[in-house]
C-alpha cells in the first residue's frame, strides 16, 4: 500500500483479505473456545461466536460442513473449531470459516451419545415399564448381526450348547458404516412383520466407539423400542455401553452373554426335570401310603376284625325289632277288639228286635215298605205285621188320621 | 393328539403344574395316578426333546416378493 494515497473502502478490505489469505497458518487453523450466540439459519448455515475470557471470534459453518456434525452444538460448550480465517469484505470483518467442530476434551461422538441418551431417556424409551419379559423357552431366535464376524459364531455356539431346541435364524446385516443403521432397523421390522422369532438378539463384537456407532443410532434405538418381540442388545465388550443397550428389553455385556441370557441351560433343565420326576414320584408314594394307612385303620375296626361279631350285632338288632313288632301287633289287636265290643253293644241297644220284645210290631206295606203313616195304604190293601215271634198278613179295613 | 403339538414350554409348564397338584395331595387317588402317568409321559417327552435336540441354524434372506427365504447357514467350525 502507498502512503498518502486515498483508498476506497473495498480496496482496503481486499488488501487486508489478501494479506490474511497469504498466511499459511490462517488457511488451516484449530481454535479452542467457548460457543456463544449459536444460531442456525433457515439456509442451513450455522453462525456462532467463539470466545475466551479476553476476546471473541466470529465464525460461520456452512450447511455442507454443518451436516456432518455428529453432536448438537450448544452455547457454553467448549469446542475446538478447525477452518480458515479470512475477511468478509462486505462487513469488513474477518471471521473463521469453520469446517469441523468437535467438543473439547471429550470426543464428539461421546457428546452425541450423551445427548441422544438424554433425549430418549426424557421420552421414556428406557422406562422399565416398556421392558418386555423374555420367553422362558424361546423356540425361534433371530440374530440380527453380521454373518461374518466372530460374534455370530459365538452366539450360535452358545445357543447350541445351552439350548439346541431353539431354532436360530440369522438375518445378516452390516453392523458398521452408513448402511448399518437402516439395515438393522429393516431387519428388526422384518422379523416383527413376519413374526419370524419369539426373541431377537442384535449386536456385534467389540470395536472402537466409531465401530459400535450403529448401535448408538437414533433410528436403531427407535426400531428396537418399536419391536413387539423382545430384544436383547449384545454389543461389544463388557464396558461398552450403547443406546441400544438402554432401549433393549435386556442388555448383554457381549454377544456370547446375550446368547446365554436368551436361553435356559439344558444341563440345568435336565436337573430340574429329574427333580420334578422325584417330586412327582414322592408325592404319589405319599398318597398311596396315606391310602394304605387309612385302609389299615378301617381293617382294625371290630366289624372288620370278626365277621361273626357283625352278624351277632345284627341278630340282636333283629331280635329287638321282632319284639317291638309283636308288641305293636298285640296292642293293635287289643285296641280293635275293644272298639268292636263298644260298637256291638251300641248296635245291640239299637236293635229293633228289642222293641218288638216290648210288644211293638212293625207293619209293612204291599211293597214291603215300613208303614209310618195311614196315607201309605188304602182300604183293602194287604199289609204284613212283624211281631217278636212270627208275622201276620192283615187286610186294611179302615184308615184314620 | 393335542399332546403332540405341545411345545417344550407348554410341556414343562404342565409338568410343573402336575407336580404341584400331586404335592398338594388332595386329588383322588385315581386322579393322582392319572396325573402321575401324564407327568411321566411329559417328563419322558421333555427329556427326549432335550436329548435329541439338534440345533437348526438358518440364514434368512428376503426373497424377490419380500417373503422370508431360509437358506443354510454355512457351518464351518463353529
Amino acid at each position: 500500500m502507498q502512503t498518502g494515497r486515498i483508498y476506497e473502502v473495498s480496496e482496503v478490505n481486499e488488501h487486508i483479505k489478501a494479506l490474511l489469505d497469504e498466511d499459511a497458518a490462517l488457511a488451516g487453523i484449530f481454535v479452542r473456545g467457548e460457543l456463544s450466540n449459536y444460531k442456525i439459519y433457515p439456509s442451513g448455515h450455522h453462525y456462532f461466536t467463539l470466545k475466551d475470557p479476553e476476546g471473541t471470534l466470529r465464525s460461520v459453518m456452512f450447511k455442507s460442513a454443518a451436516s456432518k456434525l455428529r453432536f448438537r452444538p450448544e452455547n457454553g460448550m467448549k469446542v475446538i473449531a478447525f477452518g480458515r480465517i479470512t475477511v468478509f469484505p462486505r462487513d469488513g470483518q474477518y471471521q473463521l470459516y469453520c469446517n469441523e467442530l468437535t467438543p473439547d476434551g471429550v470426543g464428539d461422538l461421546h457428546v452425541a451419545f450423551e445427548q441422544l441418551k438424554e433425549k430418549l431417556f426424557k421420552e421414556g424409551l428406557f422406562d422399565q415399564q416398556h421392558k418386555k419379559p423374555l420367553p422362558a423357552y424361546p423356540e425361534r431366535i433371530a440374530l440380527i448381526t453380521s454373518s461374518a464376524g466372530a460374534a455370530v459364531r459365538d452366539m450360535i455356539r452358545v445357543l447350541g450348547k445351552r439350548y439346541p431346541l431353539a431354532k436360530v435364524i440369522v438375518l445378516p446385516v452390516r453392523v458398521q458404516g452408513e448402511e448399518a443403521p437402516p439395515e438393522i432397523c429393516g431387519a428388526l421390522r422384518y422379523v416383527n412383520q413376519w413374526k419370524l422369532a419369539d426373541l431377537i438378539i442384535t449386536g456385534r463384537g467389540g470395536g472402537s466407539i466409531e465401530d459400535l456407532w450403529a448401535f448408538n443410532d437414533e433410528r436403531v434405538a427407535r426400531a428396537i423400542f418399536a419391536s413387539g418381540i423382545p430384544v436383547i442388545s449384545a454389543v461389544g465388550h463388557e464396558p461398552d455401553v450403547t443406546i441400544s443397550d438402554f432401549v433393549a428389553d435386556l442388555r448383554a455385556a457381549t454377544p456370547s452373554n446375550g446368547a446365554e441370557l436368551a436361553v435356559p441351560d439344558m444341563a440345568e433343565l435336565q436337573i430340574r426335570l429329574r427333580n420334578m420326576e422325584t417330586r412327582a414320584a414322592q408325592a404319589l408314594d405319599r398318597k398311596i401310603k396315606l391310602g394304605r394307612e387309612r385302609l389299615e385303620r378301617l381293617r382294625q375296626t371290630r366289624s372288620m376284625l370278626s365277621p361273626l361279631n357283625y352278624i351277632q350285632d345284627r341278630r340282636m338288632v333283629l331280635d329287638f325289632d321282632q319284639e317291638r313288632l309283636a308288641n305293636a301287633m298285640r296292642n293293635a289287636v287289643h285296641g280293635h277288639r275293644e272298639h268292636y265290643g263298644r260298637l256291638a253293644a251300641a248296635l245291640d241297644a239299637l236293635s229293633p228286635l228289642k222293641v218288638l220284645g216290648r210288644g211293638y210290631s212293625i207293619a209293612r206295606g204291599p211293597a214291603g215298605e215300613i208303614l209310618k203313616e195311614y196315607t201309605q195304604v188304602h182300604e183293602g190293601d194287604t199289609i204284613t205285621v212283624t211281631l217278636q215271634r212270627g208275622r201276620l198278613g192283615c187286610t186294611v179295613t179302615e184308615r184314620k188320621k | 393328539m393335542a399332546e403332540k403339538k405341545l411345545s417344550f414350554e407348554d410341556s414343562i409348564t404342565r409338568l410343573e403344574q402336575i407336580v404341584k397338584l400331586l404335592e398338594k395331595g388332595d386329588a383322588r387317588l385315581e386322579d393322582s395316578l392319572a396325573l402321575f402317568e401324564e407327568g411321566t409321559g411329559l417328563l419322558r417327552r421333555c427329556g427326549t426333546m432335550l436329548d435329541n435336540a439338534e440345533q437348526k441354524v438358518v440364514r434368512l434372506m428376503k426373497s424377490a416378493d419380500g417373503t422370508p427365504a431360509e437358506t443354510e447357514f454355512p457351518k464351518e467350525s463353529v
